[in-house]
């Protein structure tokens, strides 16, 4: 089943067109990553799908819903979460309150302890953290946290932007390792990384972008093997 | 050691009213960086609706005395909070995009509106609060330390109001959604919080409880004039900034602080040379500690 269809999305930031028509479809089940250099509008597209930034022309669709006009906080209510790139916990927070708020929109007590137990089985680290301040954990910890967060609200759709940046190299895999667990358990994924040849091995498909278009779609299998994205993302000559 | 603790007791109830009026600037501070100047303009409304509110039940309830504080105080609280409500609607929000410096204009214009219409509204002269309605009898808790009927009530009152809005903060789900909203509007908007929704409700929250400061106040002074917003505002907001913008708790121990050394400044020195002595303290207490007493890294954001 088609979740998410964005068709022809124009983005400006001010007068930069940061998006200049971008179209791609994920479908229930996936995962799904945007490859490409820093500028090509990797996080821009996840920002307009969460409604943080309005599309000028184009349309985003969610479920057969029209996303474009629906504010973020709403959004997130339908069932898109969006984790931010550069681990932007609460810092005075504790990692309870932090999780606590992923659980906003959930209103049945029982389904937030229910969801709380997943995340913590995801994340041991964070069962054993709850009480410490966001502020006070590592690296490694705070990006769980941002993805415990998230998936707090049982998202069916999981906007991960650049989950892998400046961690180490064991906590990147890691973090991918994980990001294919939450995806085994069903939920939808749409990533952007930096990390092209990690991204590739655990996505489904992928879309290259490169100054606000897509110019690059496929299997990510077939990708991986595709000449120019080789020697573009993958650091190959 | 009585003249002491007499003096600490008197210090106690100015510092609650300022710490309540502080509480108005620092958690809108927290959601927004802004400094409301209109806060004392909205206290001082508090005192002016207070008067008509008990004027007006006084002769309703043909001379009820007391009895008519209590609900005054709620037509107060509510009259209070939706003004602030609309003033965040009116003059802040349109205006959240647009850099620092022109919501702190807005602000100041505000509080010079709200100030104009209260000398137009009511005349530039001093008011007075009806006497008597509340006993003035003094107990002595120690040899020679004495409270007032009118202290305690002060005291108790502030100190609930203090402790209910402190767990509030602290332990309910709006009140983290508080606190998120201060750190990351935009993370706060990806958890599913409506941003907007959750400052409304700091500005109704912050200016009831000035507004219900301005009736205390007006009723422990028994008079008061157009001018009472900047005179305590000014103060508030220094207890704010001393305890630590932003932060609650620093609010209400910046409020107490600077009450305190107000008054020992005043009964040990003498009441002429009580803001010297006071400001002096403050300006040390800075220099040491910048981002106030329970600030952390946010004065800079000043």
């Amino acid at each position: 089943m088609l979740l998410l269809k964005t068709e022809n999305l124009h983005t400006y930031y001010g007068h930069v067109h940061a998006l200049k028509g971008i179209s791609l479809e994920v479908e229930e089940g996936e995962i799904v990553t945007l490859l490409g250099a820093n500028g090509a509008g990797k996080s821009t597209t996840l920002r307009t799908i969460s409604g943080l930034v309005r599309p000028r022309e184009g349309e985003v669709k969610f479920k057969g819903h029209v996303l474009n006009h629906v504010p973020a906080h709403r959004i997130v209510q339908m069932g898109v979460c969006h984790v931010p790139e550069g681990r932007r916990i609460f810092t005075t927070l504790t990692v309870m309150e932090n999780l606590m708020m992923g659980a906003y929109t959930v209103k049945d007590e029982r389904v937030v302890q229910e969801n709380l137990q997943r995340v913590f089985d995801l994340f041991p680290r964070l069962a054993e953290r709850k009480n410490q301040l966001g502020g006070t954990l590592s690296g490694g910890e705070q990006q769980m946290l941002t993805i415990g967060r998230a998936l707090m609200a049982r998202p069916s759709l999981l906007l991960l932007d650049e989950p892998s940046l400046g961690l180490a190299p064991m906590l990147v895999k890691a973090i991918f390792d994980t990001i294919r667990e939450i995806n085994a358990r069903g939920t939808t994924i749409l990533l952007v990384e930096q990390n092209a040849r990690a991204a590739l091995k655990i996505a489904h498909r992928a879309y290259v972008l490169e100054t606000g278009r897509v110019v690059l779609s496929g299997p990510a299998q077939e990708l991986m093997q595709d000449e120019r994205v080789r020697k573009a993302y993958l650091g190959e000559r | 050691m009585q003249q002491l603790l007499q003096q600490l007791i008197n210090g106690i109830t100015i510092g609650a009213f300022y710490a309540l009026v502080a509480l108005g600037y620092t958690m809108v501070y927290g959601v927004l960086k802004l400094i409301n100047f209109a806060h004392g303009g909205l206290f001082m409304w508090g005192a002016y609706v207070g008067l008509t509110g008990l004027n007006v039940l006084l002769v309703l309830l043909a001379g009820g005395g007391a009895v008519a504080i209590f609900p005054t105080a709620v037509i107060v609280m509510v009259t209070i909070a939706m003004v602030g409500v609309l003033v965040e609607r009116v003059a802040y929000r349109p205006l959240r995009s647009a850099g620092r410096l022109a919501p702190i204009i807005s602000a100041l214009g505000v509080a010079f509106i709200l100030e104009s219409l209260a000398r137009n509204v009511y005349g530039a002269s001093y008011k007075t609060y009806p006497t008597g309605l509340i006993p003035v009898g003094r107990v002595e808790i120690l040899q020679g330390v004495r409270v007032s009927l009118m202290q305690a009530i002060v005291l108790i009152v502030s100190f609930l109001l203090m402790a209910a809005l402190y767990l509030f903060v602290y332990r309910t789900r709006i009140g983290t959604a508080m606190r998120a909203v201060a750190l990351d509007h935009e993370v706060s908007r990806l958890m599913g919080i409506d941003v907007d929704r959750i400052i409304a409700t700091v500005f109704l929250i912050g200016p009831g409880l000035g507004g219900l400061a301005g009736m205390i106040v007006a009723l422990y002074y028994g008079s008061f004039d157009f001018t009472l917003g900047w005179i305590f505002g000014l103060k508030a907001f220094i207890s704010a900034i001393l305890g630590g913008i932003g932060n609650i708790p620093g609010a209400m121990l910046g409020g107490m602080i600077l009450g305190i050394i107000e008054t020992l400044g005043a009964g040990y020195v003498s009441p002429q040379w009580k803001d010297v002595i006071a400001y002096v303290i403050l300006i040390l207490i800075l220099i040491f500690r910048p981002t106030g007493l329970l600030g952390e890294r946010v004065a800079e954001k000043l």
